[in-house]
């Protein structure tokens, strides 16, 4: 009986034992991680342009169609990572833009090329995704606002998925929302303002508005300003913006050098799509807004491939076919070699090519009848090619550059042309600290 | 539209088997993929870049940037 019993002690032992190793393996000593500080993206770009033919001016080829910008643009993003308790990565990103322009059409959405030249906008965005390394699998949402340039307020919502395979594939979908309010700001000769009835006949009256809407009238009589009245500031109408994206994308790793991916854009924008200061001209001179369609489907789809060619030199390609309702058919063509001249330092020169068909309500000043439904001069829509070429420079270092903290310096400068006689040079910087 | 929209289609589900088929890499074999400048994607510093095509052209999208809205882009 003692023996019996020693037995049973000795298997129940036996048995807890080998249960309480089960638990030993299970608690693998890992610790969740709060959200620390990972990484300061700091981006900043000047943008320079020349041009003509501006919308405002229903593509006026003359002086008054000019169309030269200046933007200088700066973004902050701020990334937080931390693990939870089920071994998942979490990541909290904080952005903010804002961006200052100066636009010369701008100044032309009163006919007399007084009103405001230049503008700010200011975009913050949030997002925070969850990624589960041992099901390979990741999940995120975000949202966006903007305000811009007295012309836009925009409210955007974003949520993605993604799907590791076993052979180094990786599917992701995203869904994407913008919800746009467009502030119908008019050209001054658009805008009526009735507290001149009583002029004399011989004066001449001058209206003036600015780019928040406000309107004043000016009263000359043999060129001397003899009277004027300002506009209450109305409450500008607007009108609703929306556009749906569905982006469809595959990567793969097809070997120790290279790796591919194709990605596709399902797109539906409804609302006022066109702008409330862009003029049209009729080819009997009179003039008025554009009127676009309410609705506008667009499928981009683009492919990549990446190959590491050696021990130093990588290209990068990118192909990209576009398609609307509208008419509108695009191709585009990117190069990207970026060769290292030590593991830290890389020399990336780059060229872009970029072929559009004119939107079928397009036509350039003085050509649209009256008759029709649809028109528009605004040039982004017309029929022309564009070139990009330019080279970037990137350090990162082990030890950062010039400081621990800064480990990543890239610089690039760009010049873009079209054949609508649009020159642009930019220069931008990026500094990631970490 | 249409006729170039299948086409599109098939290019796209074509590209998706072919790429599907690749042999697999393992993790100590990723040094040249992990590169930073491998990445299939557009970079931090292109954003002024691909703003101003926005804005300046009548096509825009499946390049990770914008697809209209949210902007006074096309």
């Amino acid at each position: 009986m003692k023996k019996l019993s020693l037995s049973v002690i000795g298997m129940y032992l036996m048995m807890a034992h080998a249960f309480s190793q089960s638990s030993a393996i299970d608690s693998s000593g890992y610790r969740a991680k709060n959200l620390k500080l990972d990484e300061v993206n700091l981006v900043t770009s000047y943008y320079n342009q020349t041009a003509n033919k501006s919308a405002v001016m229903g593509g006026d080829p003359g002086p008054k169609g000019i169309a030269d910008v200046t933007d200088f643009a700066n973004g902050l993003d701020v990334k937080f990572v931390g693990w939870d308790s089920k071994q998942r990565k979490n990541t909290l990103a904080l952005g903010l833009g804002i961006d200052y322009h100066t636009a010369a059409s701008q100044a032309y959405v009163d006919s007399n090329g007084t009103s405001k030249n230049n503008g700010t906008r200011i975009y913050p965005t949030l997002s925070w995704t969850r990624e589960n390394d041992l099901k390979g699998t990741s999940f995120g949402l975000g949202a966006y606002y903007s305000a811009e340039h007295n012309y836009y307020h925009s409210f955007g919502l974003n949520a993605s998925v993604s799907k590791k395979n076993q052979t180094n594939g990786e599917f992701s979908l995203k869904m994407v929302g913008f919800f746009d309010k467009i502030n119908m700001i008019y050209p001054s000769e658009f805008y009526p303002v009735d507290s001149l009835k009583n002029a004399p006949v011989q004066d001449s009256i001058v209206y003036i508005t600015s780019a928040s809407g406000r309107t004043q009238a000016l009263v000359y009589n043999n060129g001397q300003l003899v009277g004027s009245n300002k506009s209450k500031k109305q409450e500008t109408p607007t009108k609703p913006r929306n556009t749906f994206t569905a982006s469809l994308s595959f990567s793969q790793i097809i070997s120790q050098r290279m790796q591919a991916s194709v990605e596709m854009d399902l797109v539906y924008q409804s609302g006022y799509l066109g702008l409330p200061f862009h003029r049209v001209f009729y080819n009997t001179g009179k003039d008025t807004i554009e009127t676009l369609p309410s609705q506008r489907f667009k499928l981009p789809i683009g492919f990549r491939l990446n190959y590491f060619l050696g021990d130093n030199i990588i290209i990068r390609t990118y192909y990209r076919f576009y398609a609307d309702n509208w008419g509108l058919v695009s191709n585009t063509f990117n190069l990207e070699v970026p060769v290292k001249i030590t593991p830290f330092f890389s020399i990336s020169p780059f060229y872009r090519f970029y072929m559009q068909t004119a939107a079928r309500y397009f036509a350039p000043y003085q050509v649209h009848t009256e008759q029709e439904q649809y028109f528009t001069s605004n040039y982004a829509l017309a029929a022309f090619t564009s070139q990009m070429f330019g080279a970037g420079i990137r350090l990162a270092p082990p030890r950062g550059v010039l400081m621990n903290s800064l480990r990543i310096f890239e610089l690039r400068y760009a010049h873009y042309s079209q054949t609508t006689d649009l020159n642009a040079n930019m220069i931008s910087l990026n500094l990631v600290f970490k | 539209m249409q006729k170039q929209s299948l086409k599109l289609w098939g290019l796209g589900i074509l590209a998706a088997l072919s790429l599907a088929s690749c042999k697999t890499v393992k993790e100590y074999q990723k040094s040249r993929i992990n590169d930073s400048e491998m990445t299939l994607s557009n970079r931090s510093v292109e954003k002024t870049e691909m703003s101003a095509q926005s804005y300046r052209e009548g096509s825009s999208g499946a390049n990770g940037g914008k697809t209209g809205g949210g902007c006074g882009c096309n």
